[in-house]
């Protein structure tokens, strides 16, 4: 079982003929992603590694019957193609944009709340079902198939506790990046609350990071709400507050609150451990599983 | 980005948010002729990326020539929190009854903008947000409609603004919400908002941070960016286009992707060593990229040993590899033990073209960054 995405999921790439957007199209298709088209302005009528482009998602939809799109759009240009995609009632749609302005995100997010769209992103790695479907970047042979959910801010973190996990024989039900800006489409708690639903996925990881107050959010919903057992880990204890690392949203406001203090303190009242390494986080998940 | 405070004026000015009268002065004969020209009292103040400067003794007030003369010899040229002076605004100090804040931020938390007022201005509005968070009406905005006037009238009233001013206030908020979304703005903020005898109100002071990823629509405002104002290296890495922090430890670090690379330092600290910096090469870094890392993170006299950990996505391994190839093989001698852990694409093809004559490889994580603590301990002796 998995989230959101499977072998079912039929995806258009936005901005295939780009440099980023071809070759994970053809990264994507390799995995075993059922990718049915792609979609750029002025490009209709062309293929892209034998993946028909039409001019809009519109016809991509129409004519591919798409439920699901990859964003591998330029930022100037990002939010208008996520507002493409929603106005054709996708499924999902999943951003892979890094340097998305965020004043573009809040109008997006404003749009997404009008629609039943999964928004995942935007900079973010994507979201993977192992051995059926991968929509973004992610390094498909890291994953392996199993029974741990996990839902992640940053891309690389992600890859590297994936890589704590199926070292040890432990694989996913399905990963997701959600991304580290201020403003994004999935939240952990939209995530958690799938993955919470989904009979399969056994135990969960969540990768936080400082910044924002998400992970608080998320600790208060897996103590209401989830029989699922999560571990978590948070990135960023030795950040100095008032400095931007690298993400956006990454930075310490220095008032007590977005500090990995407040975060790790929070999942753990929450009763999910919090991990000082990932070799740490993949200890608990293996106690959960046992 | 964040502007100067006379910059900030400016804009704040040309979008029709009164100002005092004030000139930029970089030596002491430009700051008498500035005062001369404004009368007094003038305040001379700092223009340096710092809060605090008044406690700082970056902002005093002169009553006379020989006072201005004296505050602009004190203030020019000074050390500031690190930063040097080299710029003071003189500008027309104000005569006021109260004093207000007014403010237009992103709240994340909700994915909307919000505009703040307070007539508890003048003071740190942080500690007023803390202690007593009524004092301050807030008012979430739709982006996609922006700011109604009716919601300016009404942050005014709710945060109790005298009657009389009511007006000009919700005016200003108004015309600093269309600026915060002109400009792509992160952060808008007058405070204070001081409100003088006369009962005009008037900005005497001015913050506006912009949306470093907003900047390719505004470059008027990516050209007031004073490269200068940071640490000499962050200047540096900012030339390169890295995401770079530096900190006060000795083990250096670089890696792809923000959250890793804060892993990396946190395990750094964890092993029981100091990170000597942040440095994010971002996604898809290519061989040159990676010889800039390395430049970087040499350059710094703090680091006595660096840890290269990629977790390959988007960056490729052989990459990478390629690129600290180049970069060390320029050397006589390598100035700092190198540490590499190299994962995810393309990782193997790396591993077989990395130079390991010159670099030390390790395979996780772990092992990569007690490694660099080790050789740091070690050069440090």
């Amino acid at each position: 079982m998995s989230i959101l995405v499977d072998d079912d999921t039929r995806v258009v790439v936005q901005g295939i003929t780009g440099g980023e957007g071809s070759f994970h199209t053809e990264q994507m298709m390799e995995y075993g992603t059922n990718v049915v088209a792609g979609a750029v302005p002025g490009k209709g009528g062309q293929e892209v590694k034998g993946v028909p482009v039409y001019d809009t998602v519109h016809d991509a939809v129409a004519e591919e019957d798409a439920d699901a799109s990859v964003v591998f759009v330029p930022p100037a240009f990002a939010a208008d193609a996520m507002f493409e995609a929603l106005d054709t009632d996708l499924d999902l749609v999943v951003a892979i944009t890094e340097g998305v302005p965020t004043q573009d995100m809040a109008k997006v997010y404003r749009r997404l709340g009008e629609t039943d769209t999964h928004l995942i992103g935007p900079n973010c790695p994507g979201i993977i079902t192992p051995g059926e479907a991968k929509l973004g970047i992610l390094p498909g042979n890291i994953f392996s198939d199993g029974n741990v959910g996990l839902v992640s801010r940053s891309g690389t973190l992600t890859y590297q506790v994936v890589d704590n996990l199926t070292q040890r024989g432990i694989g996913q039900t399905t990963a997701i990046g959600i991304g580290g800006d201020p403003i994004i489409g999935t939240s952990f708690v939209d995530a958690l609350e799938l993955f919470e639903a989904d009979t399969e996925t056994e135990a969960v990881v969540m990768c936080g990071e400082i910044g924002g107050e998400d992970e608080e959010q998320a600790a208060k919903f897996i103590s209401e709400h989830m029989d699922t057992p999560v571990a978590g880990f948070i990135a960023g204890r030795t950040a100095p507050p008032g400095k931007r690392m690298g993400h956006a949203g990454a930075i310490v406001s220095g008032s007590g609150t977005g500090t990995a203090e407040s975060k790790i303190d929070a999942l753990n009242d929450a009763g999910a451990p919090v991990g000082d390494t990932p070799e740490e986080v993949a200890d608990h998940i293996e106690r959960f599983l046992s | 980005m964040r502007l100067h405070e006379y910059q900030a004026k400016g804009v704040f000015a040309d979008a029709g948010i009164p100002v005092p009268d004030s000139r930029l002065a970089s030596s002491v004969d430009e700051v008498v002729a500035a005062v001369e020209d404004i009368g007094f009292p003038a305040a001379i103040k700092a223009q340096v990326h710092v809060g605090g400067r008044g406690k700082a003794g970056g902002i005093k007030i002169a009553t006379d020539v020989e006072e201005a003369r004296e505050y602009a010899d004190d203030i020019l040229g000074m050390d500031l929190k690190g930063y040097h002076v080299d710029r003071v605004l003189v500008e027309a100090g104000v005569d006021f009854e109260d004093e207000l804040y007014v403010g237009v931020t992103m709240d994340r938390g909700e994915g909307r903008p919000v505009a703040m007022v307070s007539e508890k201005g003048g003071v740190d509005i942080e500690a007023v947000a803390e202690e007593t968070p009524e004092a301050i009406a807030r008012e979430h905005v739709d982006p996609a409609f922006g700011m109604h006037p009716f919601q300016a009238r009404k942050a005014v009233y709710d945060a109790g603004i005298d009657r009389d001013i009511a007006r000009q206030v919700s005016s200003i908020l108004t015309t600093l919400y269309d600026l915060w979304e002109d400009t792509d703005a992160s952060d808008a903020e007058i405070n204070p908002l001081m409100v003088t005898s006369e009962r005009e109100v008037v900005a005497a002071d001015a913050v506006l941070n912009v949306d470093d990823d907003a900047l390719f629509r505004h470059p008027d405002l990516a050209e007031m960016e004073d490269e200068a104002a940071g640490d000499e290296l962050e200047a540096k890495a900012n030339k390169y286009g890295f995401d770079y922090v530096r900190l006060s430890g000795n083990v250096g670090i670089i890696g792809n992707g923000a959250g890793l690379v804060m892993t990396t330092l946190d395990l750094v600290d964890y092993y029981g060593g100091e990170p000597a910096n942040f440095l994010d090469i971002g996604g898809g870094a290519k061989a040159e990229r990676v010889t800039n890392a390395l430049d970087m993170v040499f350059s710094d006299p703090n680091v006595d040993s660096v840890v290269f950990n990629i977790f390959g996505g988007i960056t490729r391994g052989d990459e990478v590899a390629k690129g600290i190839n180049e970069a060390l093989e320029a050397f006589d001698e390598i100035p700092k033990p190198v540490v590499v852990r190299l994962a995810g694409t393309n990782a193997t093809e790396g591993m077989e073209i990395l130079n390991t004559e010159l670099v030390q490889v390790e395979e996780t994580l772990e092992d990569a960054v007690q490694r660099a603590v080790k050789n740091a301990e070690e050069v440090s002796q």
